[in-house]
């Protein structure tokens, strides 16, 4: 498999990173090699193994519908950049 | 060019558990912003989700209820997007393994049963709320409530059997009253407890290919839903019908304006790049358990229908009404419970009940007159001690007091006269004071009895019965 430029570009735009010309480079070169890495793994014969859901051997891990504490508000938001009357703020969300 | 339309629906109903489905806050609606919020919910470093009990046996409800075979090997994965409703950028949701496919449901058209398919349902934490000052376009930045965050969703996805905006309608009609009547959700649209995607395309009719789709979100009233579905086939319509394309987008419905518009989001492709939540074990259900949860299940809309229509011969539209929700269809039920006539209990329950029910913007669950009484009220019309006329007074009183009718009637004296005798002394009383109209009677005049019944009544202050009256003023006149 091979990482294009276009790969790197809609992965930071999934992402919303903006990324300078030199790193887009950068990180098509680092990206490539760890699938090359990972590439290995295809020359296993997995033809009759069940995809793995989870690497551990559990099975329903549930809790009962009781209600717990939640956070006082002003610690929920004591990390927040940025906060109006209670909520977090951030940018816009759509383009007007 | 004769257009066929193409609907399909993903229908997201909020399920009435006490809390989030992977962490304790509480679901309760209204809380002030941002107070019903964890660590958890919030997305922080270090967290790991529990998956609600009650969230899974919901699921499974919906998933028999809707005919669905239910997987027994069952897990959650990440969809991911970068969008503020979610502070994690992901949502924790069913991808491949979803917890029921290939269900159906019958909805009725025009007198006639149609299986819509329903694709698969799967089990998902809803988002949070956004908030903005103005409109969500002209706003300068966004407000964030994370309350809603983690609250447990099931995604109902139809096939896209559906063929017009009203049989989209009745559809989410009837998937709105089995969810009510399996008690997994609390529906109240108004906040938000069942909302729906809707996909439109059309497509020349008579051919198999696929439109183009356009996608309405967040549709939460049956309005919204066959209006915009509505607009849209219009609109779609238009655009081929004059050679254009229908481009593939999401649009937004304006309740106000009635119509939809293209939403321009600056998430450009859709790629979710799902995986598997490696923070969420997966979930077995065996067959045992969900017979079990099969045999548990309420009489659901179509069984109670048919039993209406076999065991009291009521009309299918009286039925349709009736059933349309459980309280409603639980109220007719306790009424005939009382061993009253069932057709009279319809048309009270859908005439003067309803009429007052909608005046006042209630519920049948919160009619001052209840089950029990209406049916006393029943009793006694039938006993002969009131007429029909007089129940309609009686029940105004019973809606304003909340008194049971047979206090009503002894209070204000309403016991209706149906002893010959009396009658009969009022009747030649009348008979004797109005001439003309008995002459006019003879002479072939139908209308003139209805002048004397009316004089009659009047002396009585509408107590005497009137169909004895009637009688016995043609038998006096012919004697």
């Amino acid at each position: 498999m091979k990482i294009t430029r276009k790969d790197v570009e809609n992965v930071a735009l999934l992402s919303r990173l903006e990324l300078p010309e030199e790193e887009m480079e950068m990180y098509s070169g680092q990206l490539n090699a760890i699938l090359e890495y990972a590439d290995v793994l295809t020359k296993l014969d997995t033809d009759n193994i069940q995809p793995t859901a989870h690497v551990l051997p559990l099975k329903n891990v549930l809790r009962a519908d009781e209600v717990k504490e939640s956070l006082p508000r002003d610690l929920a938001l004591s990390n927040a950049p940025e906060e109006e009357d209670g909520y977090f703020k951030v940018p816009k969300v759509v383009e007007g | 060019m004769d257009y066929e339309v193409v609907i399909g629906l993903e229908v997201h109903s909020e399920l009435k558990t006490n809390t989030k489905i992977f962490c304790g806050c509480s679901t309760k609606f209204g809380a002030d912003q941002n107070t019903h919020v964890c660590p958890v919910c919030l997305g922080l470093p270090g967290v790991l989700p529990v998956i609600n009990e009650k969230v899974l046996e919901y699921a499974i409800r919906a998933g028999v209820a809707l005919n669905c075979e239910i997987l027994q090997f069952s897990k959650f994965d990440r969809k991911n997007y970068y969008y503020p409703d979610l502070p994690k950028n992901f949502q924790t949701s069913q991808y491949d393994l979803p917890i029921a496919v290939n269900g159906h449901l019958d909805i009725e058209v025009n007198g006639e049963t149609k299986r819509i398919g329903i694709t698969r349902i799967h089990m998902e934490e809803d988002a949070g709320k956004l908030v903005h000052a103005g409109t969500i376009v002209n706003s300068d930045y966004t407000l964030v409530d994370y309350n809603r965050t983690g609250v447990p969703l099931i995604e109902i996805v139809s096939e896209p059997d559906l063929r017009s905006a009203e049989e989209a309608r009745i559809y989410m009609e009837k998937l709105k009253a089995i969810l009510e009547y399996i008690d997994v959700s609390n529906c109240k649209m108004e906040e938000g407890n069942l909302r729906c995607d809707a996909n439109i395309s059309l497509r020349p009719r008579g051919t198999e290919k696929l439109g183009t789709k356009a996608e309405m979100k967040n549709l939460n009233s049956f309005r919204a839903l066959e209006g915009s579905l509505a607009y849209e086939t219009a609109r779609e319509e238009e655009i081929l019908s004059e050679g254009g394309r229908v481009i593939q987008e999401t649009r937004s419905w304006d309740d106000a304006k009635g119509i939809t518009a293209s939403l321009r989001n600056k998430e450009q492709a859709e790629d979710y790049r799902y995986l598997p939540e490696p923070d969420l074990v997966p979930i077995v259900v065996d067959s045992a358990r969900i017979e079990e949860i099969r045999k548990s299940l309420p009489e659901l809309p179509d069984a109670r229908r048919q039993r209406l229509m076999n065991d009291y011969g009521l009309s299918e539209y009286d039925v349709t009404i009736i059933i349309a929700t459980k309280a409603m269809a639980d109220y007719f039920d306790e009424v005939v419970s009382h061993k009253v006539d069932a057709k009279a209990a319809a048309n009270w329950l859908m005439g003067d009940v309803a009429k007052h029910l909608n005046n006042e913007g209630l519920g049948i669950e919160a009619s001052p007159v209840s089950a029990d009484k209406l049916a006393g009220m029943l009793i006694l019309i039938d006993k002969g001690t009131i007429s029909g006329k007089m129940a309609k007074t009686v029940f105004e009183e019973m809606w304003t007091s909340g008194k049971d009718a047979e206090t009503i009637v002894k209070e204000k004296g309403m016991v209706q006269i149906s002893d010959e005798g009396a009658i009969i002394a009022i009747v030649d009383g009348v008979l004797a004071a109005n001439p003309q109209s008995v002459a006019d009677f003879k002479a072939g005049k139908e209308k003139a009895i209805g002048f004397l019944v009316g004089q009659t009544m009047k002396q009585t202050k509408g107590r005497a019965n009137p169909e004895m009256v009637n009688k016995l003023l043609r038998e006096r006149i012919s004697q």
